[in-house]
Protein backbone atom coordinates (compact mmCIF):
# COMPACT_ATOMS: atom_id res chain seq x y z
CA UNK A 1 0.00 0.00 0.00
CA UNK A 2 2.60 2.50 0.85
CA UNK A 3 4.90 1.87 -1.88
CA UNK A 4 1.94 2.19 -3.93
CA UNK A 5 1.16 5.65 -2.85
CA UNK A 6 4.69 6.92 -3.33
CA UNK A 7 4.61 5.81 -7.07
CA UNK A 8 1.63 7.87 -7.83
CA UNK A 9 1.66 10.81 -5.50
CA UNK A 10 -2.28 11.68 -4.71
CA UNK A 11 -2.63 15.09 -6.69
CA UNK A 12 -5.10 18.04 -7.07
CA UNK A 13 -6.98 18.11 -10.34
CA UNK A 14 -5.46 20.83 -11.92
CA UNK A 15 -7.64 21.42 -14.91
CA UNK A 16 -10.24 23.27 -13.93
CA UNK A 17 -7.70 26.00 -12.63
CA UNK A 18 -7.75 26.99 -16.67
CA UNK A 19 -11.53 27.41 -16.63
CA UNK A 20 -11.17 29.59 -12.89
CA UNK A 21 -8.59 31.73 -15.02
CA UNK A 22 -10.87 32.09 -18.09
CA UNK A 23 -13.33 33.08 -16.08
CA UNK A 24 -11.40 35.84 -14.35
CA UNK A 25 -10.13 36.71 -17.93
CA UNK A 26 -13.58 37.19 -19.43
CA UNK A 27 -14.78 38.80 -16.42
CA UNK A 28 -12.13 41.50 -16.63
CA UNK A 29 -13.14 41.75 -20.60
CA UNK A 30 -16.77 42.60 -20.40
CA UNK A 31 -16.41 44.70 -17.20
CA UNK A 32 -13.52 47.14 -18.57
CA UNK A 33 -14.87 49.93 -20.53
CA UNK A 34 -12.12 52.24 -22.57
CA UNK A 35 -13.06 55.45 -21.70
CA UNK A 36 -13.41 57.06 -25.15
CA UNK A 37 -12.80 60.71 -25.33
CA UNK A 38 -15.55 62.68 -27.21
CA UNK A 39 -15.93 66.69 -28.02
CA UNK A 40 -17.03 69.20 -30.09
CA UNK A 41 -14.79 69.41 -32.86
CA UNK A 42 -13.99 72.57 -34.14
CA UNK A 43 -10.97 74.05 -37.24
CA UNK A 44 -9.29 77.16 -36.37
CA UNK A 45 -8.66 79.51 -38.72
CA UNK A 46 -4.73 80.00 -39.75
CA UNK A 47 -3.03 82.20 -38.08
CA UNK A 48 -1.92 85.05 -39.90
CA UNK A 49 0.00 88.53 -38.77
CA UNK A 50 -1.88 91.04 -41.10
CA UNK A 51 -4.78 92.23 -40.23
CA UNK A 52 -7.58 89.87 -41.81
CA UNK A 53 -8.99 92.19 -44.91
CA UNK A 54 -12.07 94.22 -44.60
CA UNK A 55 -15.14 92.15 -45.90
CA UNK A 56 -18.22 94.24 -47.12
CA UNK A 57 -21.02 91.85 -45.28
CA UNK A 58 -24.35 92.84 -45.62
CA UNK A 59 -25.85 93.17 -42.41
CA UNK A 60 -28.27 90.93 -43.15
CA UNK A 61 -26.00 88.04 -43.52
CA UNK A 62 -24.45 87.99 -40.26
CA UNK A 63 -25.89 86.56 -37.16
CA UNK A 64 -23.81 88.22 -34.72
CA UNK A 65 -23.52 86.41 -30.75
CA UNK A 66 -21.94 88.39 -28.00
CA UNK A 67 -21.38 86.68 -24.70
CA UNK A 68 -20.03 89.00 -21.92
CA UNK A 69 -18.36 88.23 -19.16
CA UNK A 70 -21.21 87.70 -16.99
CA UNK A 71 -22.13 85.37 -19.26
CA UNK A 72 -25.25 87.31 -21.01
CA UNK A 73 -26.05 87.01 -24.56
CA UNK A 74 -26.39 89.64 -26.47
CA UNK A 75 -27.94 88.67 -30.12
CA UNK A 76 -28.19 90.84 -32.83
CA UNK A 77 -27.63 93.63 -30.63
CA UNK A 78 -30.86 92.13 -28.49
CA UNK A 79 -30.16 90.42 -25.47
CA UNK A 80 -31.33 86.62 -25.78
CA UNK A 81 -31.44 83.33 -23.42
CA UNK A 82 -29.37 80.55 -24.51
CA UNK A 83 -32.60 78.11 -24.58
CA UNK A 84 -34.16 80.19 -27.66
CA UNK A 85 -30.26 80.58 -29.50
CA UNK A 86 -30.91 77.10 -31.61
CA UNK A 87 -34.21 77.92 -32.55
CA UNK A 88 -33.17 81.46 -33.64
CA UNK A 89 -30.12 80.36 -35.49
CA UNK A 90 -32.17 77.72 -37.70
CA UNK A 91 -34.91 80.90 -38.39
CA UNK A 92 -32.11 83.11 -39.41
CA UNK A 93 -29.92 80.68 -41.61
CA UNK A 94 -33.09 79.30 -43.42
CA UNK A 95 -35.16 82.48 -43.50
CA UNK A 96 -38.39 80.54 -44.02
CA UNK A 97 -40.47 83.79 -44.40
CA UNK A 98 -38.05 85.43 -46.67
CA UNK A 99 -37.48 88.02 -44.54
CA UNK A 100 -35.21 90.82 -45.23
CA UNK A 101 -33.61 90.92 -42.05
CA UNK A 102 -32.07 87.83 -42.16
CA UNK A 103 -30.11 85.63 -44.07
CA UNK A 104 -30.45 85.90 -48.30
CA UNK A 105 -29.38 82.22 -48.69
CA UNK A 106 -27.83 79.69 -46.27
CA UNK A 107 -24.44 80.14 -48.18
CA UNK A 108 -24.59 83.41 -47.52
CA UNK A 109 -25.11 83.42 -43.96
CA UNK A 110 -22.40 83.80 -41.59
CA UNK A 111 -22.10 83.96 -37.83
CA UNK A 112 -19.91 85.73 -35.83
CA UNK A 113 -18.92 85.01 -32.13
CA UNK A 114 -17.65 87.11 -29.68
CA UNK A 115 -16.73 86.74 -26.21
CA UNK A 116 -15.07 88.47 -23.23
CA UNK A 117 -11.76 87.11 -21.85
CA UNK A 118 -13.95 86.64 -18.71
CA UNK A 119 -16.57 84.51 -19.92
CA UNK A 120 -16.79 81.13 -18.53
CA UNK A 121 -15.76 78.35 -21.04
CA UNK A 122 -19.05 76.71 -19.58
CA UNK A 123 -21.27 79.08 -21.34
CA UNK A 124 -18.83 79.69 -24.42
CA UNK A 125 -19.06 76.10 -25.18
CA UNK A 126 -22.84 75.96 -24.77
CA UNK A 127 -23.17 78.79 -26.93
CA UNK A 128 -21.13 77.11 -29.71
CA UNK A 129 -22.63 73.78 -29.19
CA UNK A 130 -26.04 75.63 -29.68
CA UNK A 131 -24.90 76.62 -32.98
CA UNK A 132 -23.70 74.22 -34.35
CA UNK A 133 -26.65 72.07 -33.08
CA UNK A 134 -28.33 74.61 -35.27
CA UNK A 135 -26.67 73.42 -38.41
CA UNK A 136 -26.81 70.08 -37.36
CA UNK A 137 -30.44 69.96 -37.08
CA UNK A 138 -30.86 72.00 -40.31
CA UNK A 139 -28.27 69.52 -42.39
CA UNK A 140 -30.32 66.31 -41.40
CA UNK A 141 -33.60 67.91 -41.94
CA UNK A 142 -32.49 68.27 -45.70
CA UNK A 143 -31.06 64.99 -45.86
CA UNK A 144 -34.77 63.64 -44.67
CA UNK A 145 -36.08 65.87 -47.05
CA UNK A 146 -34.48 65.08 -50.00
CA UNK A 147 -33.07 61.75 -49.13
CA UNK A 148 -35.40 60.34 -46.73
CA UNK A 149 -32.41 59.41 -44.09
CA UNK A 150 -30.86 60.93 -41.39
CA UNK A 151 -27.20 63.13 -42.26
CA UNK A 152 -24.86 60.68 -41.11
CA UNK A 153 -26.55 57.57 -43.10
CA UNK A 154 -26.31 59.40 -46.53
CA UNK A 155 -22.99 58.73 -48.89
CA UNK A 156 -20.06 61.12 -48.75
CA UNK A 157 -20.78 62.61 -51.68
CA UNK A 158 -24.42 64.09 -50.54
CA UNK A 159 -23.05 64.70 -47.56
CA UNK A 160 -20.97 67.20 -49.60
CA UNK A 161 -23.60 68.08 -51.26
CA UNK A 162 -25.62 69.32 -48.59
CA UNK A 163 -22.58 70.73 -46.63
CA UNK A 164 -21.87 72.98 -50.02
CA UNK A 165 -25.59 74.10 -49.12
CA UNK A 166 -25.30 74.41 -45.48
CA UNK A 167 -22.31 75.41 -44.80
CA UNK A 168 -20.77 76.12 -40.96
CA UNK A 169 -19.19 79.41 -40.97
CA UNK A 170 -18.90 80.55 -37.66
CA UNK A 171 -16.19 83.59 -37.28
CA UNK A 172 -14.52 83.95 -33.96
CA UNK A 173 -13.69 87.35 -33.47
CA UNK A 174 -10.55 88.21 -30.74
CA UNK A 175 -12.26 88.83 -27.38
CA UNK A 176 -12.28 92.19 -25.56
CA UNK A 177 -10.43 92.47 -21.97
CA UNK A 178 -13.41 91.82 -19.71
CA UNK A 179 -13.68 90.49 -16.67
CA UNK A 180 -10.40 88.58 -16.58
CA UNK A 181 -9.75 87.77 -13.10
CA UNK A 182 -5.88 87.69 -12.24
CA UNK B 1 15.10 -3.27 -23.94
CA UNK B 2 12.34 -5.36 -22.43
CA UNK B 3 12.81 -2.85 -19.13
CA UNK B 4 11.21 -0.18 -20.88
CA UNK B 5 8.08 -2.01 -22.87
CA UNK B 6 7.08 -2.63 -19.37
CA UNK B 7 6.86 1.25 -18.17
CA UNK B 8 5.47 2.34 -20.85
CA UNK B 9 2.63 0.05 -20.55
CA UNK B 10 2.08 0.88 -17.03
CA UNK B 11 1.62 4.69 -17.08
CA UNK B 12 -1.09 6.50 -19.24
CA UNK B 13 0.05 8.67 -21.95
CA UNK B 14 -1.65 11.78 -21.03
CA UNK B 15 -0.82 15.44 -21.22
CA UNK B 16 -0.48 17.46 -18.34
CA UNK B 17 -2.98 20.38 -17.85
CA UNK B 18 -1.09 21.42 -14.71
CA UNK B 19 0.12 24.44 -16.74
CA UNK B 20 -2.53 25.03 -18.95
CA UNK B 21 -3.92 28.11 -16.26
CA UNK B 22 -0.08 29.25 -15.88
CA UNK B 23 -0.77 30.16 -20.22
CA UNK B 24 -3.88 31.52 -19.32
CA UNK B 25 -2.16 33.75 -16.27
CA UNK B 26 0.15 34.82 -18.51
CA UNK B 27 -2.33 36.11 -21.34
CA UNK B 28 -4.17 38.03 -18.40
CA UNK B 29 -1.28 39.97 -17.34
CA UNK B 30 -0.21 40.60 -20.81
CA UNK B 31 -3.53 42.30 -21.20
CA UNK B 32 -3.10 43.49 -18.34
CA UNK B 33 0.05 45.50 -18.59
CA UNK B 34 -0.64 46.30 -22.05
CA UNK B 35 -3.85 48.14 -21.46
CA UNK B 36 -3.13 51.78 -21.15
CA UNK B 37 -6.08 53.44 -19.38
CA UNK B 38 -4.54 56.92 -18.81
CA UNK B 39 -1.71 58.34 -20.07
CA UNK B 40 -0.53 60.55 -17.35
CA UNK B 41 -1.98 61.90 -14.21
CA UNK B 42 -4.27 64.44 -14.09
CA UNK B 43 -2.66 67.01 -12.30
CA UNK B 44 -5.50 70.20 -13.00
CA UNK B 45 -9.29 69.72 -11.64
CA UNK B 46 -11.58 68.62 -14.71
CA UNK B 47 -15.36 68.75 -14.71
CA UNK B 48 -15.66 68.72 -17.89
CA UNK B 49 -18.87 70.91 -19.57
CA UNK B 50 -21.62 69.48 -21.07
CA UNK B 51 -22.44 69.29 -25.01
CA UNK B 52 -24.99 67.55 -27.84
CA UNK B 53 -22.71 67.84 -31.31
CA UNK B 54 -20.20 65.35 -30.16
CA UNK B 55 -17.21 63.93 -31.93
CA UNK B 56 -15.47 60.85 -31.04
CA UNK B 57 -11.63 61.50 -31.16
CA UNK B 58 -11.18 57.45 -33.21
CA UNK B 59 -7.25 57.25 -33.54
CA UNK B 60 -5.50 57.76 -30.47
CA UNK B 61 -1.90 58.01 -31.52
CA UNK B 62 -3.07 61.50 -33.33
CA UNK B 63 -4.60 62.82 -30.54
CA UNK B 64 -2.41 65.01 -28.57
CA UNK B 65 -4.03 66.22 -25.10
CA UNK B 66 -4.26 70.17 -23.62
CA UNK B 67 -5.23 70.15 -20.31
CA UNK B 68 -6.31 73.36 -18.47
CA UNK B 69 -7.79 74.34 -14.90
CA UNK B 70 -6.98 74.36 -11.39
CA UNK B 71 -4.37 72.72 -10.05
CA UNK B 72 -5.36 69.78 -7.79
CA UNK B 73 -5.35 70.17 -3.74
CA UNK B 74 -1.86 68.55 -3.42
CA UNK B 75 -0.54 70.83 -5.93
CA UNK B 76 -1.97 74.01 -5.46
CA UNK B 77 1.12 75.16 -2.77
CA UNK B 78 3.42 75.15 -5.39
CA UNK B 79 1.38 76.46 -8.56
CA UNK B 80 -1.94 78.57 -6.69
CA UNK B 81 -4.66 78.25 -7.39
CA UNK B 82 -5.45 79.97 -10.72
CA UNK B 83 -6.07 77.89 -13.73
CA UNK B 84 -3.01 76.42 -15.53
CA UNK B 85 -2.32 74.26 -18.44
CA UNK B 86 -1.09 70.94 -18.32
CA UNK B 87 1.11 69.00 -21.38
CA UNK B 88 1.92 65.84 -21.01
CA UNK B 89 2.30 64.78 -17.14
CA UNK B 90 3.64 68.41 -16.16
CA UNK B 91 2.47 72.10 -16.06
CA UNK B 92 3.46 74.06 -18.67
CA UNK B 93 3.59 77.51 -19.73
CA UNK B 94 1.40 78.73 -23.18
CA UNK B 95 4.68 79.59 -24.78
CA UNK B 96 5.61 75.76 -24.33
CA UNK B 97 2.26 74.67 -26.76
CA UNK B 98 4.38 74.33 -30.73
CA UNK B 99 7.29 72.73 -28.91
CA UNK B 100 4.63 70.14 -27.49
CA UNK B 101 2.81 70.14 -31.00
CA UNK B 102 6.35 69.70 -32.94
CA UNK B 103 7.31 67.02 -30.61
CA UNK B 104 4.33 65.06 -30.99
CA UNK B 105 4.47 65.92 -35.23
CA UNK B 106 7.80 64.19 -34.93
CA UNK B 107 6.32 60.94 -33.17
CA UNK B 108 3.88 60.70 -36.23
CA UNK B 109 3.43 59.51 -40.01
CA UNK B 110 4.66 62.38 -42.30
CA UNK B 111 1.06 61.77 -44.40
CA UNK B 112 -1.01 61.63 -40.85
CA UNK B 113 0.28 65.16 -39.71
CA UNK B 114 -2.78 66.93 -40.98
CA UNK B 115 -5.24 64.77 -39.31
CA UNK B 116 -3.74 65.49 -35.97
CA UNK B 117 -6.65 66.42 -33.73
CA UNK B 118 -5.57 68.58 -30.39
CA UNK B 119 -8.14 67.92 -27.54
CA UNK B 120 -8.21 70.43 -25.10
CA UNK B 121 -9.65 69.24 -22.01
CA UNK B 122 -10.82 72.44 -20.42
CA UNK B 123 -12.50 72.85 -16.51
CA UNK B 124 -15.80 74.86 -17.48
CA UNK B 125 -15.28 77.14 -15.06
CA UNK B 126 -12.47 78.64 -16.65
CA UNK B 127 -12.47 81.77 -18.26
CA UNK B 128 -11.77 82.29 -21.64
CA UNK B 129 -9.13 84.67 -21.73
CA UNK B 130 -6.52 81.37 -21.08
CA UNK B 131 -8.27 79.70 -23.98
CA UNK B 132 -8.01 82.15 -26.41
CA UNK B 133 -4.48 82.69 -25.66
CA UNK B 134 -3.72 78.92 -26.24
CA UNK B 135 -6.39 78.62 -29.12
CA UNK B 136 -3.93 81.82 -30.50
CA UNK B 137 -0.87 79.58 -29.66
CA UNK B 138 -2.43 76.74 -31.26
CA UNK B 139 -3.00 78.90 -34.42
CA UNK B 140 0.51 80.02 -34.67
CA UNK B 141 2.07 76.26 -34.67
CA UNK B 142 -0.58 75.25 -37.74
CA UNK B 143 -2.65 72.61 -35.21
CA UNK B 144 -6.00 73.91 -36.55
CA UNK B 145 -8.18 70.87 -35.82
CA UNK B 146 -9.08 70.88 -32.06
CA UNK B 147 -11.48 69.24 -30.04
CA UNK B 148 -13.05 70.58 -27.22
CA UNK B 149 -13.26 67.92 -24.65
CA UNK B 150 -17.00 67.46 -23.43
CA UNK B 151 -19.57 64.94 -21.95
CA UNK B 152 -23.00 64.13 -23.25
CA UNK B 153 -25.25 65.71 -21.96
CA UNK B 154 -28.00 63.36 -20.51
CA UNK B 155 -31.63 64.94 -21.01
Amino acid sequence: MARKRDRNAPEVNAGSMADIAFLLLIFFLVTTTIAVDSGVLVKLPPWSNEPPPEMKLNSRNVYSVLVNANNDLLVRGEPKSIDDLRADTKEFIMNPKKLDNMAEKPTKAIISLKNDRGTSYNTYLEVYNELKAAYNELRNEEANKRYGKDYSYIDRVKQKEIREMIPLVISEAEPTNFGEEN
Amino acid sequence: MGKFQKKRGKAKPTISTASLPDIIFMLLFFFMVVTVLRESEEKVAQSLPEATELTKLEKKSLVNYLLVGKPVQKYQNTYGTKPQLQLGDKFADIKEIPLFIEKHRSKVNEKEIPAIISSLKIDGDVTMGIVTDIKTELRKSGQLKVNYSAKKRVD
